[in-house]
């Protein structure tokens, strides 16, 4: 008896309007165009200022430079985030704070790794992802030893159920930071996958989809990355989230993958991911392997708009606008370091 | 609420309903399931006033339910489209008139109905009150129903209208033709619950 359109609307009709017409806001190919032409970061600041983003810039003391520019855009994404997550209720509002864990996991991480190294809480605070945060950030650094920092992570975060499935005290002590991380990420997907599965109807079709191209694609991107470091095979197969297109077999394959060659053996066998290797490569005129996976990300997540009453769209939006701050961040670069050559490298949205 | 759960209790009450049945046909009190002795004692007024009760009720719920489907989407969408929110107003009329059909239908049944005097009537009398009973319902049943779905699809159809209309303002009149032919589906109930309201009549000169 899920017929969704009749239910949907009564709660969150209003939120997915208003999505919609954020997402109405994202810039388009004309907008890059003028972005691309501009000389210095003031040129940018006035091309913004008409666009969605308007006059956000107009408080920031000059000379203007890129890290103030991608703060500023992110704040604004956050901002509208926190709009609508404050509006929703079930089981929306378990849906975004899903989004938001992904932040939360980096966020940790390098609340961890800064406490390590013995670094003020000040500068760690300001390094840390807005959408991610919460509210025991700060006993995070307090804690003196493992275990303590163990038990405050497990106590006040809401990630405490993916440290408990996977990671023990004695791993925080002794387990390199990106494997805790990646541990991590790969329990959130799958609970996200399970979470969005249990939704059903077009909220399931199209996040199922989106989180097993993540899942594989982190897959692929460890596998890669772990060539010529110290993590073992098996090690490594216990980092592959198992809610993708690749479980079971693919995973196996890639396990045992030794260079990048067999990796793109193991990606022939798939139709979606075999066009995604062809094109890259590492020759000035090719596009690398990350720059095919975020183009491929961007075409699924345009197709989460294209259906009416599902939370796809609220997911879409946020990776949609993440996207557009890395264009904007990356032609900003290439704008304030006069390197133009590679400024149309940006991957354009809609 | 699962489907295990609608399963598991309809089967358990269907299962009550075969053991009562049984019961009755094993002891040989199969009579005591008196269909005609129901229709002929209930009283035609209870029929009459049933159709007239389904025909408002069931249709201001289908309105109710397209104009806040609707609603909210142009709620949401005309934040950041604010021209959207005064065109978008007809598709809330749409559903508006989904209702003004049911109040129009359960006015015109209503006035048909009539006293009788059952004790004096004749056969032709009873027999007209009868029919006059049960196409009410019918006709409330007719009207009722038609308009609930016409509702619900308007009301979904003006949801998209609003949003596609703050994306593209050349979509609205595309998808308010949609919307028309959702709409002609309460006339049709309409029209056929008039049909079945027609020939009746009720009252000691029924025919």
């Amino acid at each position: 008896m899920s017929m969704q359109e009749l239910y949907f609307n009564i709660d969150n009709g209003y939120l997915e309007g208003l999505v919609r017409g954020f997402k109405g806001g994202i810039l388009k190919r004309a907008d890059y165009a003028n972005l691309v032409q501009c000389e210095t970061l003031e040129d940018l600041k006035l091309h913004l200022a008409s666009t969605d983003y308007g006059n956000f810039l107009a408080n920031e003391p000059s000379p203007l430079t890129v890290n103030v520019i991608d703060d500023k855009l992110k704040e604004k994404m956050v901002i509208e985030f926190q709009h609508m997550r404050n509006h929703a209720v079930e089981p929306l509002c378990t849906f975004m704070d899903f989004i938001t864990y992904s932040y939360m996991i980096d966020n940790i991480v390098l609340l961890i790794t800064g406490t390590l190294h013995q670094r003020p809480i000040s500068e760690l605070i300001t390094k840390c992802h807005p959408l991610g945060s919460f509210e025991q950030m700060e006993a995070i650094h307090v804690a003196a030893t493992p275990a303590e920092l163990y038990n405050a992570i497990l106590i006040d975060t809401p990630l405490a159920p993916f440290f408990v499935d996977c990671i023990s005290e004695q791993d925080l002590d002794e387990l390199n930071i990106e494997i805790i991380r990646n541990t991590l990420y790969k329990a959130y997907l799958e609970a996200f996958y399970d979470f969005c599965s249990q939704l059903g109807g077009t909220t399931s079709e199209f996040m199922c989809k989106a989180l097993e191209f993540e899942a594989d694609r982190r897959a692929f991107i460890i596998t890669i990355n772990s060539f010529g470091t110290e993590l073992t095979k098996d090690d490594r197969s216990k980092l592959y989230p198992r809610c993708g297109k690749l479980h079971p077999d693919g995973l196996a394959a890639l396990a045992r993958a030794d260079d990048y060659d067999q990796v793109r053996a193991v990606a022939e066998y798939y139709a979606e991911y075999k066009p995604l290797f062809e094109g890259a490569g590492n020759n000035p005129g090719d596009k690398t392997l990350e720059d095919k996976f975020f183009e491929h990300e961007v075409e699924l997540n345009v197709n989460a708009f294209m259906q009416q009453f599902h939370f796809g769209v609220f997911y879409a939006y946020i990776k949609l606008k993440e996207q557009e701050c890395r264009n904007i961040v990356w032609i900003a670069e290439c704008v304030a370091q006069r390197h133009r050559t590679k400024i149309d490298n940006y991957i354009p949205i809609l | 609420m699962s489907l295990y759960w609608y399963g598991g209790h309809s089967g358990f009450i269907f299962l009550v309903l075969v053991l009562v049945g049984v019961y009755y046909a094993l002891s040989g009190q199969g009579y005591r399931f008196d269909f005609g002795w129901f229709l002929t004692e209930t009283s035609p007024y209870m029929w009459a006033n049933l159709g007239v009760g389904l025909t408002i009720s069931l249709s201001v719920v289908g309105a109710a339910w397209g104009i806040f489907t609707t609603g909210s989407s142009i709620i949401g969408g005309g934040v950041k489209a604010p021209r959207i929110r005064t065109k978008n107003l007809i598709s809330i009329i749409f559903c508006e008139a989904v209702a003004i059909y049911g109040i129009i239908m359960a006015i015109v049944m209503l006035q048909i109905i009539e006293p009788f005097e059952a004790d004096s009537a004749t056969t032709q009398v009873r027999r007209a009150n009868y029919m006059a009973g049960y196409s009410l319902f019918g006709a409330g049943l007719t009207v009722g129903m038609c308009n609930l779905f016409c509702g619900f699809c308007v009301g979904i159809v003006g949801s998209g209208a609003a949003l596609a209309d703050a994306q593209n303002p050349n979509l609205f009149v595309k998808v308010l033709i949609v919307e028309i032919f959702a709409s002609v589906i309460g006339l049709f109930g309409v029209i056929v619950g008039i049909i079945q309201t027609s020939k009746i009549t009720m009252g000691n000169k029924a025919k």
